[in-house]
């Protein structure tokens, strides 16, 4: 047989050539793209990261001020969107559970105000949403110098939410000492619980202890050190509050609309998967006498699991990118600090986008694997 | 065969490349129609009324050059642009010319590809507050909380003023002029900052005008004009003398309404004004392009006065932007 006519060798070669077209054409992109923006006097090139910003964000995580660089708005942008990202997955996690469990409740009203909500929420536009969220509800919050007060303590208006801060003064690190001890020696007695109870089918109150363990133990040491913090609140000073925690408003419309949204997502899932666990599984546990919240627990939900993770892991990655629609409140998350301000103040259209749709691209493969890790988990293990 | 398809579609897209022979007036001419980039709505400006048609001193500019190329100043299509979107939509060919009240800098003019065509506008960056607050100067402000647009000049400057007296400030960045005004009415900032006109232009869009005051201060040097894309000399030289044709037009007395009249003037800069073609073939405009612009659009001091000066909602007086003769520093190179 000629070599030509192998199959295998053809495959090959075909393989070789494909690979080859695919880096030309990504090559002559890039070439093209380089040349133009040269011809027409466009500067490129990622120097402009070493430049001074010049101008302030809202909110940020790590210090910053005008001085710092563009590079660092780049990181700040950054943190605010994995900030809103990882508020809203935990809080909408908690609440699509939450209302998919409500929809399929035995009690009339519970069920039917779960669906009424999911219906209204997931029929909405998110941006509209957002939107509410912030113009309609929250700056409709009343001005610094009217603001709620709860014991003067706590403070809202529409500057947002004003919280105490704890300032630690030393001794307070037994307290962390103390919490990290607690939470080990729970770790280890609740392996010990689960093996008495594998042994010899006594329950003892695992999860119970670890929680007293964890606040019970930093407890004790603020005591015993003489309760080394005081705290900061905030205060009217001038124009604002000053001192203490602020949570901005851009912040709380962005979480809560991302939160109800994609809620209602995670709720179809949840029930969808409680569904697709067979009915026998309740009714086996039923007579083997657990409780309606063991079976939901220890017999259902696991089962429900294999189902509801990859959607899940969907819809994960849906609000990490629908985070981007900060931009329309003035949340400062990557999108609006660096490809909005910092592109418009450098001009470099082309690198910005690219690093950002980099992170994007970069978060949700990271979302995916370890989605995917967790997911081989509890897949069923056949033997 | 999908494999020899893909790449066969890759080879062709590698190896097409856009060519970029004609020229913007070519092309504008080809078109039969001017692409102009304008604010997304800033009275006095460019704002479009409740019938679609757009108006204001830099809606003027597009007009003008409209007039001079094509020979009618309705032949615009306005692309309402936000600030962070107008230097790559005039990069990207999307649109032939920008006129949205854009602060000409160095580093604008030097690394973006542009070139600005002059000013029509001198303007300065001031503040607003609420008369509530009791505030008299800007230097009062140390703690307040201030709404900005994103990416704008207007960004820079705070920072550097605030900084340059040692005080601290909040900056709540909003896309668009419309939500910057929404979150400075609600009370989420205590100041709003812009270009001056556009305090007043943004001030008469509250529910309450009164209870705005303009602080004193300018703190900024905003000179604002038409922008085209580097590298086509003689779209530049017709977006600047369609400016500079305006500016001559009232220092020579001529008016929309005096224009037709005075065609057959003996007065010698009026003669070459009416066969400006005859002084600047290499436009390749028209024998009449300038007097187009004044019969169709006016003189710069009519288009003010009617745009944001006392025949307007807005009520700027000329100040710097009166003609220098006057006192003031709108001054335009001869038609000569």
């Amino acid at each position: 047989m000629k070599w030509w006519r192998d199959a295998r060798v053809r495959g090959i070669i075909w393989q070789v050539v494909l690979f080859l077209a695919v880096v030309w054409f990504g090559w002559s992109i890039y070439d093209n793209t380089i040349t133009n923006l040269e011809s027409r006097g466009i500067t490129t090139g990622f120097r402009f990261l070493n430049e001074e910003a010049g101008f302030a964000i809202l909110q940020t995580l790590i210090p910053f001020d005008e001085s710092y660089t563009f590079g660092r708005t780049f990181l700040v942008g950054l943190l605010n969107t994995l900030l809103v990202s990882f508020i809203g997955v935990i809080c909408a996690t908690l609440l699509g559970f939450l209302v998919g469990i409500a929809r399929l409740s035995s009690n009339w009203l519970v069920q039917k105000l779960a669906s009424v909500y999911i219906e209204i929420f997931r029929n909405i536009p998110l941006l509209l949403q957002i939107f509410f969220w912030y113009f309609a509800v929250l700056q409709a919050l009343p001005g610094p110098r009217q603001s709620m007060s709860l014991g003067e303590v706590f403070f809202l208006n529409v500057r947002g939410l004003y919280l105490p801060s704890i300032i630690q003064n030393p001794g307070f690190g037994w307290v962390w000492i103390a919490l990290a001890v607690g939470l080990v020696a729970g770790y280890f007695y609740k392996r010990h619980a689960n093996k008495v109870q594998n042994d010899t089918g006594k329950q003892l109150p695992g999860v119970r202890v670890w929680i007293a363990a964890a606040l019970g133990l930093p407890a004790i040491a603020l005591v015993m050190t003489g309760m080394p913090f005081d705290w900061e609140i905030a205060k009217l000073q001038g124009f604002n509050f000053q001192g203490g925690i602020t949570i901005i408003p851009e912040l709380g419309a962005l979480a809560l609309a991302l939160t109800v949204y994609t809620a209602t997502y995670i709720a179809e899932i949840v029930r969808s998967g409680i569904q697709a666990v067979d009915k026998g599984q309740t009714e086996a546990a039923s007579a083997l006498g657990l409780h309606n919240w063991q079976i939901l627990r220890l017999v259902v939900i696991p089962q429900a699991m294999r189902v509801i993770i990859p959607p899940l892991s969907s819809q994960y990655m849906n609000l990490i990118k629908n985070s981007s629609l900060a931009t329309a409140i003035g949340y400062p998350d990557l999108v609006s600090v660096f490809a909005g301000t910092t592109l418009n103040q450098t001009g470099q259209a082309v690198e910005i986008i690219f690093m950002t749709m980099g992170v994007y691209l970069t978060t949700s493969l990271i979302v995916s694997v370890l989605m995917n890790m967790y997911n081989r988990k509890v897949a069923l293990v056949e033997r | 065969m999908t494999v020899r398809s893909l790449l066969l579609a890759g080879l062709t897209l590698a190896i097409s490349q856009t060519s970029f022979a004609d020229t913007t007036l070519e092309q504008v001419k080809a078109r039969g129609s001017l692409n102009c980039g304008v604010s997304t709505g800033l009275p006095g400006f460019s704002s479009p009324d409740s019938k679609g048609r757009w108006s204001g001193i830099d809606v003027d500019i597009c007009r003008s050059m409209a007039a001079a190329s094509l020979g009618d100043a309705t032949k615009v299509k306005f692309i309402p642009l936000t600030a962070k979107e107008r230097f790559t939509a005039l990069q990207s060919g999307e649109i032939d010319v920008l006129s949205r009240n854009t602060t000409w800098t160095i580093t604008r003019d030097t690394s973006l590809g542009l070139n600005f065509a002059g000013v029509n506008y001198y303007d300065g960056q001031g503040f607003m507050v609420n008369k509530n607050l009791g505030v008299k100067s800007a230097l009062e402000l140390s703690g307040a909380s201030v709404c900005i647009q994103a990416g704008t000049t207007t960004e820079l400057n705070l920072a550097d003023y605030f900084r340059l007296n040692n005080m601290k400030y909040t900056a709540i960045t909003f896309d668009t002029s419309d939500q910057t005004v929404k979150g400075y009415e609600s009370g989420r900032c205590d100041v709003l900052t812009s270009d001056q006109s556009q305090l007043y232009a943004l001030r008469i869009r509250l529910k309450r005008p009164g209870n705005a005051v303009v602080l004193p201060e300018i703190i900024s040097k905003e000179p604002l004009g038409p922008v085209v894309r580097q590298g086509d000399d003689q779209w530049l030289n017709i977006a600047r003398w369609s400016l500079f044709a305006m500016i001559n037009a009232e220092e020579l007395g001529l008016t929309k309404n005096n224009a037709e009249s005075q065609k057959n003037s003996k007065n010698p800069a009026v003669k070459r004004f009416m066969n400006a073609a005859g002084v600047s073939p290499a436009l390749g405009l028209k024998t009449d392009w300038a007097y187009q612009i004044v019969k169709q659009v006016g003189n710069y001091g009519e288009v003010f006065e009617r745009t944001v000066g006392a025949g307007s909602p807005l009520k700027i007086s000329r100040g710097v932007n009166r003609l220098w003769s006057d006192g003031g520093i709108q001054y335009a190179p001869p038609l000569r």
